[in-house]
């Protein structure tokens, strides 16, 4: 597969890095404004596959492969399970440690931004691999019996 | 009637159209399409019920799902067999909507008296009612009681104390107090939400893998 056509390519090209930013801004301000982390993980899924879509599996083969996707799918989770862990230096698992701040502000709520950023990553690297599997090397993996099943 | 109500039950009807179709269309895409349109009807209830979290997550997954479906469908295009009709399914599915509509006039139309068929208002016996804030506190902990009256539910708890940073109750300190009760008061939860997503994909990955496949199929054929 080469990808989609130019016209593809270029609004591609404009827009994923728009929503990939809109991605992160409702994973970290998940504490803030409705979102958090699930939704975030999954728009940071959702640009990352149009990205593939568009650009074909080459370019998932070669930047967005597989293995990135499954380190930081397990990367988020052991994020998520630090913050937990490191609950006990507050008193019990998921003690909420860190300062509380000032209500509203970016850097509130004590350890809720930081466990949002795991579950954000683990869910969009999760999804993300869901993705590569299911719909990109589906193709890639049955070759020309695809290509052969395939009706005009 | 309140506008809210008619906006809903005309989303709930689009929902049920959309879903109707989906099962009985031969066109595998157009059920993929129709299955959206289900699913984006979904998050509009969402938002009306006043839930936006549950509705952008909606929203985004629907898209997600929606571009992996259609993908699927487009790469492999066989269409659903025909199959023959019957009478059964055909009036089991009038039953059930002769018995939704007779629900839906009951909920409408029953008055306020006492033993009417009528639905409740959104949230009525759990968020409505007035309780002294005492009966509210942890077991053994009276202390941790907030003064006054607060809602008898969890929600108007937590509306109490959320935000919070007295001595007595440590709240949260999010402005969002979904976060604040999935990743602080009911984290557990969330860790559990997490492994089964992480369950998941590794078990797509098992199903999906082609290391483990291509070499036992290569053994199967070098026999």
């Amino acid at each position: 597969m080469q990808g989609m056509s130019l016209i593809v390519k270029n609004i591609t090209r404009v827009v994923a890095g728009f929503i990939i930013l809109f991605g992160a801004y409702i994973v970290l301000y998940g504490h803030v404004t409705p979102g958090g982390g699930f939704a975030g993980g999954v728009i940071l899924a959702g640009g990352l596959a149009l990205v593939v879509l568009a650009f074909g599996e080459e370019f998932a083969r070669n930047v967005l492969t597989h293995d990135v996707a499954r380190l930081a799918d397990s990367m988020g989770a052991l994020l998520f399970l630090l913050v937990a862990v490191l609950g006990f230096m507050g008193g019990v698992f998921f003690t909420n440690f860190l300062p509380l701040g000032d209500v509203g502000a970016l850097l509130s709520a004590g350890t809720i931004p930081i466990a949002n950023l795991g579950i954000g990553i683990k869910v969009g690297a999760g999804l993300f691999g869901v993705f590569l599997a299911l719909a990109a090397f589906r193709r890639a993996t049955s070759g020309g019996s695809a290509a052969h099943g395939r009706l005009p | 009637m309140d506008p809210i109500l008619i906006l809903l039950l005309a989303m709930l009807g689009f929902m049920l159209i959309g879903s109707l179709i989906a099962i009985e269309t031969r066109d595998l895409l157009s059920s993929v399409i129709c299955v959206g349109a289900v699913g984006f009807g979904t998050s509009l209830v969402f938002l009306l019920l006043g839930a936006p979290d549950l509705a952008i997550t909606q929203v985004v997954v629907e898209i997600l799902v929606l571009v992996v479906l259609v993908r699927v469908v487009i790469t492999r295009r066989d269409e659903t067999h025909a199959t023959s009709r019957s009478t059964l399914p055909v009036g089991v599915v009038l039953l059930a909507l002769g018995v939704m509509a007779a629900v839906v006039f009951g909920a409408l139309a029953g008055g306020p008296e006492e033993g009417a068929l009528r639905l409740r208002p959104f949230g009525d016996p759990l968020m409505s009612a007035e309780v002294p804030a005492a009966q509210l506190a942890p077991a053994g902990r009276p202390d941790l009681a907030p003064a006054g009256t607060c809602s008898a539910s969890v929600g108007g708890a937590f509306l109490e104390q959320g935000l919070a940073q007295s001595e007595a109750s440590r709240g949260t300190g999010a402005a969002n107090y979904v976060m604040g009760v999935l990743l602080d008061y009911r984290a557990y939860d969330t860790l559990g939400e997490a492994t089964v997503i992480f369950v998941a994909v590794i078990g797509a990955y098992a199903v999906l893998r082609k290391v483990g496949r291509s070499r036992h199929a290569g053994n199967e054929s070098d026999r």
